[in-house]
Order: structure tokens, then C-alpha cells, then sequence
């Protein structure tokens, strides 16, 4: 009984409202250094008071954004294409498995831990991490690495000042995320491939560029749980792969983490997956990608140079040969 | 069972034609959805990727129609339902009817007939050119298939030539199994059935050769 109504999502909510996570965190902190670390963990439970600003906004629920000068003036994907054709293996590996499966992931009250390299080890809200009165949308082409693209509008905060905000210690050169890893809801786990928890990362000089970017919505809403509901990261001048979904910890390392497509094959999938028409994958030629939801017949684009972010990224690999670092 | 009468004429009259309405029917579908696109009745009738669907769905139909195809002489042989080898050329037949829709496919819908395209995928691509190799074995087969042919090229040499249906069966789903990111689902199920059925058939010769030394 106790156990299913700890569980409902009613109690979930209220539970969140009543016990900001800072101060619980720091509760916890101050109890521990005096020694009442097991009176701590019952009192954590406990209602506080003040209320926390600028709430995680739901899956699906409107969003209000600034626009930002990062767009592309070709059209964009239809909502329903984006929403209906993902990849997200851990919800099923067809295109309209997540579409189907993933709405049972429960990304209300989000919790990211934060470790590794850092001087801000913890657990975080949500807003904790984004103010969702500060939001901007970014439109960014979106090129998979199975070679098909679309254009999509994302809503969210730039990568780079949230890292800082958890204080990578000096010697940190990656920041990792690992996806949320729900054996209930996460139909698709079974079908093995790839190691979970989902993971990816990025060298903290990529992770600091302005176009690296943290989404929490896309077309006005909040993101749907098949796009990484609530929060994932998106890099648009790399394959769709190295954007980390619904993440659930982010890792600060000196060494580089093992990435999820490149431990299962680093030949097809190297580290840095930066989008290159010149370095074909073993299988097929990255010269040109299908355009996808603009209707008629996929239109067929040349792919270019780190997705046409030449510009904004072309500096972080200038000393590096492309081809063999893939 | 071989001994049934009523099984080694069941179906006789009716089974050809039968044949052909279910080995055009998935093309009917596919031209359906098509249509529906076209004329805007449905654009989503493929999904986000009619591409990729269109594709995908003439591939996976060539090869399982290939599959029945190898599953009619097991058949036969198991059961002794005798007319069902009426239908097996126009079975294979099909298969390379889909399969040679698979590839113009490729060529108009992905690389937009790009033949530069097509030359670098064709020696780069350890699956296209399995895929590309299959087909191209097809022709003769296809091109054999009619009964005056048979007459002119004698049995033997017919079924000596036709004998490439065995490698081109494992090339095709070679070429299936290794154009995915993980192998799952369709693809492996494809080459768990052309395991099954090529395994019948060195069980059965190795059966084969046993026997007489068993006499001897």
C-alpha cells in the first residue's frame, strides 16, 4: 500500500514542490557533517517551505522561447515527422517504436546526477540547471548518420555556461552523458546491440562552443519522451547519435568515456562522429542525406563540411586528420 | 503421406492462378500507397521516409518470395503434395521481379541515377555489391524460366543451372543481414529460415549417401 502510493504522481509532484532539492542537498550536507547522517536521510523527507522558480515544464506542453540568430532558412520538419520517426533504440529500433513506447517513461520531477571531475558533485532539478524563463530556440539541421536530415526548430539553453555552472575541475577534459536507464519502460533494451545506460560525450572545448546545446523542447513544447523528454543534448555539427537523450547523469572524466556507437563499432563510429561527406561510413557514402519531413519525395541534399557548421566549429579540429579521428 | 492421392492432385487447377494473385499483391499494396501519396489522399501513407519504406519494402518481399521459393521442394518431399512444384518458377520468377524493382529503387529514388554514385557504392560497399551480385545471378534463372527453355536447354543442364538459386539465396541475405546498424529483427529471421532450409537439404543428401553404405 505505503509503496504504491509513494508511487502515484500526484504524490510525485507534491513531494517535489514540497522539498526544494538545493536545500534538501544542503540539509543533508550539514546534518552529515554533524554526524547525524542516518537522522538525515529520514528527515530528508520531510515539507520545507519556499518554492522553487520557473518549474520543469511537461512533455508536450507549450513553451514560450526567444528566437535566437542560429537558424537555417530551409523548411523546417513537420512536428509530426519529428515526433513520429526517432531513433531511440532503448524504446525499440524501428523508426516508429519510441513514437509508440517511450510515453511510458516517467520524466516528471527530472534528476540529474552530477559527478565525476567536479567541484559541484550532486543531484539536480531540472531548474536547478535551466531557467525556463530564459529559453531560445535555435533552428538546427539535424543529419543522421544513417543519412537522412531534417530541420529542426529546438528550444533550450546553450551547453557551455550550464557545464560551467557545475564546476569541471581543471583537470576535466570530457563532459559525459549517460541517458535514464528504465528497465520497465524500455521495451527495447532487450534487443542488446549497444550498451546501457545510453552513453555520449564530448571533449569539454566542443561541449564549450556556442552552438552545443541543451534542448528541453522543440516546435514550442516541451520535448516528447521519443525525442529525450526532458532534456538531452544536441550538436548539430555531428551525427544525430552524439546527442545524448533524456539524460540522467552527466560525468566529468580526464580521459576520454566510451561512447555508446563507438564501443559497438568504432570502425562505422569513431569518437568524434563530426558530420563529413568526404570520410564515408564503411557501408554507405555521407555525400548526401535525404531531406525528411518536407513532404513529396525526400529530396536528396549534398552534405556539408561539419553539416554546414563550418564556420562556428571548423577551429576546434583544425591540427586534427579527419579521416583516421572520424 | 507421399501415398495420398487426393493430396498429390489437390490444388492442380486452381493453384497457378491463386499463385499469381498472391505474388502480385504486395506490389498491388505498395502502387496502393503510392497512389494515395500522390494524390495527396494520404501523404503518410509510407511514413516520415518513403524512401527508405519504398525500398525496404521491395527488398524484404524479393527476399522472402526467394525463401517460399527454396521452402517448395521441402515441402513437397515432407508432404508429397505433388502440384505445389507447378508454382515454383513463378515464384522464383517474382523474387526477381522485386528484387529488380529493389534496385531501381535504389538507383531512381536514392541515388537519383547517379551512376558515379552507383560505380563508388558498388566497389566500396561489401553489401551492394552482394545485393547487386544476387540479382545479376537471377537473371539467367529468370530468363530460363519458361518451359521452352527447359526443352532446349535439356532437364539437366536446366536444373544444373538453376542450382544458383542456392548461392544467390545466401548472397541476398547476406546482403540483408549486413546493411543494419545491429542485426535484429527481419534480417536475422530471414537468415534463420534460409538456414533451415538449406540445412534440410545437406541433411538429406548426407542421409543419402549413408544409406547405401548401410546396405553395402
Amino acid at each position: 500500500m505505503e509503496l504504491k502510493f509513494r508511487r502515484h504522481p500526484d504524490y510525485q509532484a507534491l513531494r517535489a514542490e514540497m522539498t526544494p532539492h538545493e536545500m534538501y542537498i544542503r540539509r543533508r550536507e550539514l546534518l552529515a557533517a554533524a554526524g547525524f547522517a542516518g537522522t538525515a536521510a529520514m528527515i530528508g523527507g520531510l515539507p520545507a517551505f519556499a518554492q522553487t522558480p520557473s518549474a520543469q515544464i511537461a512533455a508536450g506542453a507549450a513553451m514560450t522561447a526567444k528566437k535566437s540568430s542560429y537558424t537555417v532558412a530551409d523548411p523546417q520538419a513537420a512536428e509530426q515527422d519529428f515526433n513520429e520517426f526517432c531513433n531511440f533504440y532503448e524504446f525499440g529500433l524501428n523508426k516508429d517504436d519510441p513514437a509508440r513506447n517511450a510515453g511510458k517513461m516517467d520524466v516528471s520531477n527530472w534528476k540529474i546526477t552530477v559527478e565525476g571531475e567536479t567541484d559541484a558533485p550532486g543531484t539536480y532539478d531540472l531548474r536547478d540547471l535551466i531557467d525556463y524563463s530564459q529559453l531560445e530556440e535555435r533552428v538546427y539541421r539535424h543529419r543522421c548518420v544513417e543519412r537522412w536530415s531534417m530541420v529542426v526548430p529546438w528550444i533550450g539553453v546553450p551547453l557551455g555556461p550550464v557545464l560551467a555552472k557545475l564546476k569541471p575541475k581543471t583537470g576535466a577534459k570530457y563532459a559525459q552523458f549517460l541517458t535514464h536507464l528504465d528497465r520497465k519502460a524500455m521495451v527495447g533494451l532487450a534487443y542488446g546491440g549497444l550498451d546501457w545506460p545510453y552513453s555520449e560525450a564530448l571533449h569539454l572545448n566542443e561541449a564549450r562552443n556556442d552552438l552545443a546545446f541543451l534542448a528541453v523542447g522543440a516546435y514550442g513544447k516541451g520535448l516528447k519522451q521519443q525525442n529525450g523528454a526532458p532534456i538531452r543534448t544536441v550538436v548539430p555539427w555531428k551525427y544525430g547519435y552524439k546527442g545524448a537523450k533524456s539524460i540522467a547523469t552527466i560525468r566529468f572524466t580526464t580521459m576520454q568515456p566510451p561512447t555508446a556507437w563507438n564501443v559497438a563499432n568504432p570502425r562505422e563510429y569513431g569518437f568524434y562522429s563530426n558530420v563529413n561527406p568526404n570520410r564515408s561510413h564503411p557501408r554507405w557514402s555521407q555525400a548526401q542525406e535525404r531531406v525528411l519531413g518536407v513532404g513529396g519525395f525526400n529530396p536528396q541534399r549534398k552534405t556539408e563540411m561539419f553539416n554546414g557548421y563550418e564556420a562556428q566549429v571548423g577551429y576546434l579540429y583544425k591540427d586534427i586528420d579527419l579521416i583516421k579521428y572520424h | 503421406m507421399a501415398g495420398n492421392t487426393a493430396l498429390r492432385t489437390f490444388g492442380k487447377h486452381w493453384m497457378k492462378p491463386l499463385t499469381l494473385i498472391a505474388l502480385v499483391a504486395p506490389f498491388a499494396f505498395l502502387a496502393w500507397q503510392w497512389t494515395q501519396v500522390l494524390t495527396g489522399i494520404n501523404p503518410r501513407a509510407m511514413g516520415t521516409d518513403l524512401v527508405a519504406y519504398t525500398h525496404h519494402f521491395l527488398g524484404d518481399t524479393a527476399i522472402r518470395i526467394l525463401l517460399v521459393t527454396l521452402a517448395v521442394s521441402p515441402v513437397r518431399d515432407i508432404t508429397g503434395w505433388a502440384p505445389i512444384t507447378l508454382i515454383r518458377r513463378r515464384i522464383g520468377l517474382a523474387a526477381f521481379f522485386y528484387a529488380a524493382l529493389h534496385m531501381i529503387a535504389y538507383l531512381w529514388l536514392d541515388r537519383g541515377w547517379d551512376l558515379g554514385l552507383l560505380w563508388e557504392d558498388m566497389v566500396l560497399r561489401t553489401y551492394i555489391m552482394l545485393g547487386m551480385a544476387a540479382l545479376v545471378l537471377m537473371i539467367p534463372l529468370a530468363v530460363t524460366s519458361t518451359n521452352g527453355m527447359i526443352r532446349r536447354l535439356g532437364r539437366k543442364t536446366w536444373d544444373r543451372l538453376h542450382w544458383l538459386i542456392y548461392p544467390l539465396a545466401i548472397l541476398a541475405v547476406a546482403h540483408n543481414l549486413l546493411m543494419v546498424k545491429i542485426i535484429y529483427g527481419d534480417p536475422l529471421m530471414h537468415a534463420i529460415v534460409l538456414t533451415v532450409l538449406l540445412g534440410w537439404r545437406v541433411a538429406r543428401w548426407g542421409m543419402g549417401r549413408l544409406r547405401p553404405a548401410a546396405v553395402a
